[in-house]
């Protein structure tokens, strides 16, 4: 080791490590290998969206990086601790709105009034302000999907894991949804991992697009000029739709 | 409960002593027609006490078989009078009590291993079933030959009828817990204390209050079971010892107080179910 510094041999992708990363990850259910050698990285303020049919593994990818599966082969590296908004906003139907989103905050030491402070923050930036007194199940599901996502962000994650989050929304909601997550990420510049089966959803957030099949990345797709306004589509955007199609075999 | 939701009909704002009389009673019409039925459910019992009274004062029902309701309550201001309805409420209350305390802990803590633990649901539940299934009133000979004839087992035989409602609806409150926010509960980094304490009590907390209403029904039941074969205090003796003298009219009081016991203990633990239910919109 030595003690000069060289700063000619620092790559500029060491300066910041990733928000996550899988190396050679593989992963086992009984004796079905679901996950075979992934390989993934998601930068600080980087949207990846994994796209792929029902059992290619892009929930249990989901499940690894947010700690949830833990028997797996490979290397995790996670900065901080992730974020997770599930398909369903997952509510705890007993507690008010805010004190749903102040369990976002489990993690850290917080005074009750800072944690109720940062709670009615977080509700604000998603538009719900005024509900934080409300109980979860007078909400409407775009309303939930909020209060979910203001609980993941609450707590100012590195990266946010999104499962099928708007899955379950109507066309127009989850539109509004896109909106708001751009919103917040521009805003506080974590990763996200966008786990979804729709192909214009991908297109229209994401900087990189995994495609996966049978528990191995196929595809690697990245796009360029991302995030295009709606109105503004070409045929570049076309061609994604195409290329991704084509690839999932539809 | 659904019936007092009924809104009240609207009264015209009128100045107070300035309304026709005409108006005045097609409001109150309106009034009595919006709680119809509330009114109705009150009118069919106090029709049959009031039968049952002027009966009794026609000479139509024997008051060696049936006292008449006056008579009753004037022996019940009797027993209210002279401290013996209170030493037995206290004494009953004390058993139902001790009892129920030592059944709902047992049956919620089996329940709740059973419910959290598949070894334990292969090695308890059965032996739980197979002692549900014996009659638990008539083990009281038994109980009288294990136990004597003190307050030990008639403690213990409200705790054996008490225990199975808490036991099945905890275990099965348990099983329903949703591992879905079990599961959010440990992304979002709660210690297992913190998922029991946030999660799993509160989403069994209404069907285990399921399980103590149950329970309360069948501890007041065992008692009175229990305090009819062998008591010398308490609402039961009240009512046995009456028995020897052919007040009929204690009788019958008795039972009107047991009755009121299982209401308003009822009552009570209804007022938590609403409470662990208030989220429910």
């Amino acid at each position: 080791m030595t003690t000069l510094y060289d700063a000619a041999t620092e790559a500029p992708a060491v300066a910041e490590p990733p928000a996550a990363e899988l190396r050679s990850v593989s992963k086992w259910y009984g004796g079905n290998r679901v996950l075979d050698d992934v390989t993934l990285r998601v930068q600080r303020g980087e949207i990846v969206a994994l796209v792929g049919r029902s059992g290619s593994g892009k929930s249990t990818i989901l499940r690894v990086l947010s700690g949830l599966a833990g028997d797996f082969r490979g290397q995790r590296t996670v900065q901080g601790a992730p974020a997770v908004a599930f398909q369903e906003p997952r509510l705890f139907p007993w507690r008010s709105v805010r004190d749903n989103v102040r369990y976002g905050l489990t993690r850290t030491k917080l005074s009750r009034a800072e944690s109720l402070s940062r709670a009615d923050q977080a509700l604000a930036e998603v538009g719900l302000a005024d509900k934080a007194q409300a109980w979860p199940l007078t909400l409407s599901g775009g309303q939930a999907q909020r209060v979910s996502l203001a609980r993941a962000l609450v707590a100012e994650p590195q990266l946010l894991l999104l499962d099928e989050p708007f899955g379950a929304l109507d066309a127009l909601t989850r539109l509004s949804m896109h909106r708001l997550l751009l919103n917040l990420w521009r805003q506080h510049n974590f990763g996200v991992l966008l786990v979804t089966h729709d192909v214009d959803e991908a297109i229209a957030l994401a900087d990189t697009i995994v495609v996966l099949e049978h528990g191995r990345v196929a595809h690697t797709l990245p796009i360029e000029n991302p995030r295009q306004p709606h109105g503004l589509r070409d045929r570049h955007t076309d061609d994604y739709r195409a290329e991704l199609l084509a690839q999932l075999g539809v | 409960m659904t019936t007092r939701e009924v809104p009240a009909a609207p009264v015209a704002p009128v100045a107070p002593g300035t309304e026709p009389a005409a108006v005045q009673s097609v409001s109150w019409l309106r009034r009595v027609h919006a709680r119809r039925w509330e009114i109705l459910r009150w009118l069919s019992p106090l029709a049959v006490l009031l039968l049952w009274q002027a009966g009794s004062a026609w000479g139509l029902i024997d008051p060696e078989v049936l006292p008449a309701p006056q008579t009753i309550a004037e022996a019940g201001i009797e027993l209210i009078g002279n401290g013996q309805l209170a030493e037995a409420l206290r004494i009953s209350g004390v058993r139902a009590a001790e009892g129920l305390l030592l059944g709902g802990i047992i049956g919620t803590t089996l329940g709740a291993l059973v419910g959290f633990s598949k070894w334990a649901d292969a090695t308890v539940d059965p032996t739980m079933q197979m002692i549900r299934a014996l009659p638990h009133l008539g083990l009281i000979p038994l109980f009288i030959v294990w136990f004597g004839i003190g307050e030990l087992p008639k403690v213990l035989m409200v705790a054996l009828g008490a225990a199975f409602p808490l036991y099945l609806n905890t275990s099965s409150a348990i099983r329903q817990v949703d591992p879905k926010l079990f599961e959010t509960a440990a992304v979002l980094g709660f210690s297992p204390l913190q998922r029991l304490r946030t999660v799993v009590i509160p989403s069994a907390a209404p069907q285990v209050l399921v399980g103590l209403r149950q329970s309360l029904a069948i501890s007041w039941l065992t008692l009175i079971v229990a305090e009819q074969i062998n008591a010398d205090s308490g609402v039961g003796y009240l009512i046995n010892n009456a028995r020897d003298f052919l007040r009929i009219d204690v009788i019958i009081f008795g039972l009107v107080v047991y009755a009121l016991l299982g209401i308003i203990t009822d009552a009570l633990v209804r007022v938590l179910e609403r409470r662990a239910l208030r989220y429910r919109a």
